[in-house]
């Protein structure tokens, strides 16, 4: 169980009123808060030791390559990846994705080959299939979802072919909150030859993830969802995938040898680290994962189970209002979107807003998605460590005020 | 009166829950669309131009409060009236949503959209409001230039 009253005085930003109401910030699926931990590490590392890393001789420069290569131990831990050159740090889960897409995708996919996609992807994990598919006339498919919002995994076996090289999925919907079962779709893609990878910008946050129990090839995420600041991303592969890769962004740093012509590649995971990265933010997401592994996974993704039962219960009772998502809390990551039957999720967020609650509200970077729902957008609560039940009634209450204030719209 | 019910005048809210000129126009009326790619607003404009006058129009929205109700007041505030006033009411309306200031237009000419006023404590919806309105400016331009019209995409 976590205590949350004790997290919650970790994070400044919560003890504000906005719009003469104390904040209720459940929209941590678009971006986390950070907790004072982490703050403080920034502020150390601008204060304290900010220097360039792996090209100074001096002392600062040392100690920056010292804290930003732990936290590539740490991190590797974290997901229980088999050596820390595995981790990539890119900016966010989108370069993450990307540099499979071209260092990987172009590299090793053609005419003919078919990438499997699910309905449920975020436009990060889309996107870049897509470029590849007109790039190189790879087939791009897609695996349904159900009525109840989780996969459609009875479609597997016939979607998954030999000309399948890659499966893209995602480890929980950014909307729907669905957690889909990754380790089997890792196993079934496996089993024809293909490569899986997971887009675990929502899942690693509030679930984890272990890498070699899932088995998967690649796995994309995000500081930023994780208590952890903007600017760092990580990328995890296996090593002899990486090895093989391209690498997708060039320049400084990443090199091993330079001629005017030509130049060679420095070794994984460094080849990908074009550039100076975002060093601080690294240090500091450094610190979110311990804080969460301070906390211990099982006990985040109880308190998210329990948030989310009673979130579904309370939104159950509010009359006219649909929700979406597998409507289980076992099958369900801290995430729930809602929909008022004729009033549009931008005015829902604005009503909303004024009692100081933040949410999200539109299409969540899942156009498809919305398709399948038949509808522009939704409004979505999500919920992480420092949520607690009394805010999901605020958010009701103020289901109900946008209600009285839209009364009559659509009879 | 709080900033929420100053967004959500009465009048806003009941050109909301019944739009004016809801619909389309068969050809020869020209079509425009309008879409605001972050609220996933989308928007149809049937125009049909007479005489130099707004002889006929229709909207078709999928979209908010804001963006609807702004467009069912346009529709009835530029309905018959002369290009050269439209485009006045153009001007003056993105004045008022746009200028800190706000406009030197009267009350009486701008009616009922002097209401959406509120919406400008609320920069993101701004946008809204604008949608059919921009969509109207690309209309005209294509009736003025005799070429097709683009459709309107809000940033």
């Amino acid at each position: 169980m976590l205590d949350v009253a004790k997290i919650r005085k970790d994070f400044p930003i919560l003890s504000q009123e906005v719009n003469g109401n104390p904040l209720v910030y459940i929209d941590s699926a678009s971006t986390s808060q950070k907790p004072k931990p982490v703050i403080d590490t920034l502020v150390n590392y601008y204060s304290g030791y900010n220097s360039n890393i792996h090209r100074g001789i001096h002392t600062l420069s040392e100690r920056a390559t010292e804290a930003y290569e732990n936290v590539r131990v740490i991190v590797a831990n974290f997901i229980n990846a088999p050596q820390p050159e595995c981790i990539v740090f890119t900016h966010n889960t989108t370069e993450a994705v990307n540099c499979v897409a071209y260092g990987w995708g172009r590299k090793f996919l053609k005419s003919g080959d078919e990438i499997l996609l699910t309905e449920m992807e975020h436009h990060s994990n889309l996107i870049p299939w897509q470029i590849l598919s007109q790039e190189k006339g790879v087939t791009l498919r897609f695996l349904p979802i159900t009525a109840d919002h989780t996969l459609d995994l009875k479609k597997l076996d016939d979607l998954l072919t030999s000309r399948t090289k890659l499966v893209c999925v995602t480890q929980m919907s950014n909307v729907l909150g669905t957690i889909n079962p990754i380790k089997m779709i890792a196993k079934a893609a496996h089993a024809i030859g293909a490569k899986i990878i997971i887009d675990g910008a929502q899942g690693v946050p509030h679930a984890g993830i272990d890498v070699q129990e899932v088995n998967c090839d690649f796995l994309a995420f995000a500081s930023h969802k994780m208590l952890g600041p903007t600017g760092a991303g990580v990328l995890y592969g296996k090593m002899e995938l990486l090895e093989a890769m391209d690498p997708f962004l060039t320049g400084g740093s990443m090199i091993l040898e330079v001629w005017k012509e030509r130049a060679t590649w420095n070794k994984v995971p460094h080849k990908f680290e074009a550039g100076t990265p975002d060093i601080g933010e690294v240090i500091g997401f450094g610190e979110a994962v311990k804080y969460l592994q301070n906390l211990g996974m099982e006990n985040v993704r109880e308190h998210e189970r329990e948030m989310t039962s009673y979130a579904l219960e309370k939104l159950s009772e509010v009359e006219d209002l649909v929700i979406y998502g597998p409507k289980n809390p076992d099958l369900q990551g801290g995430i729930t979107s809602f929909n008022f039957k004729d009033i549009h999720s931008h005015d829902v967020g604005t009503v909303l807003d004024q009692e100081g609650i933040a949410i999200r509200a539109g299409h969540h970077c899942a156009q498809p998605l919305m398709r399948v729902l038949q509808v522009p957008g939704t409004a979505r609560a999500s919920f992480y460590v420092y949520n607690q039940k009394s805010e999901i009634d605020r958010l009701v209450a103020a289901l109900y005020k946008t209600k009285e204030i839209f009364q009559g719209v659509g009879s | 009166m709080s900033a929420v019910e100053d967004l959500y005048r009465e009048i806003i809210l009941d050109h909301y829950k019944n739009p004016r000129y809801k619909g389309e126009l068969p050809l020869p009326a020209l079509k425009v669309e309008g879409a605001n790619p972050l609220c996933g607003d989308q928007l149809s404009l049937y125009l049909e131009v007479r005489e130099g006058k707004i002889h006929e129009l229709r909207i078709r929205t999928l979209g908010c409060s804001i963006s609807q109700a702004s467009a069912s007041m346009m529709a009835e505030a530029i309905k018959g009236k002369e290009l050269k006033e439209v485009e006045e009411l153009i001007e003056g309306f993105k004045e008022m949503m746009l200028n800190k200031n706000g406009t030197s237009m009267s009350a009486e000419k701008l009616g009922d959209l002097e209401t959406l006023q509120g919406v400008k404590k609320y920069p993101v919806r701004i946008k809204c409001a604008l949608l059919p309105w921009n969509t109207l400016i690309e209309a005209l331009k294509s009736i003025k230039s005799q070429k097709p019209a683009e459709r309107v995409v809000m940033e």
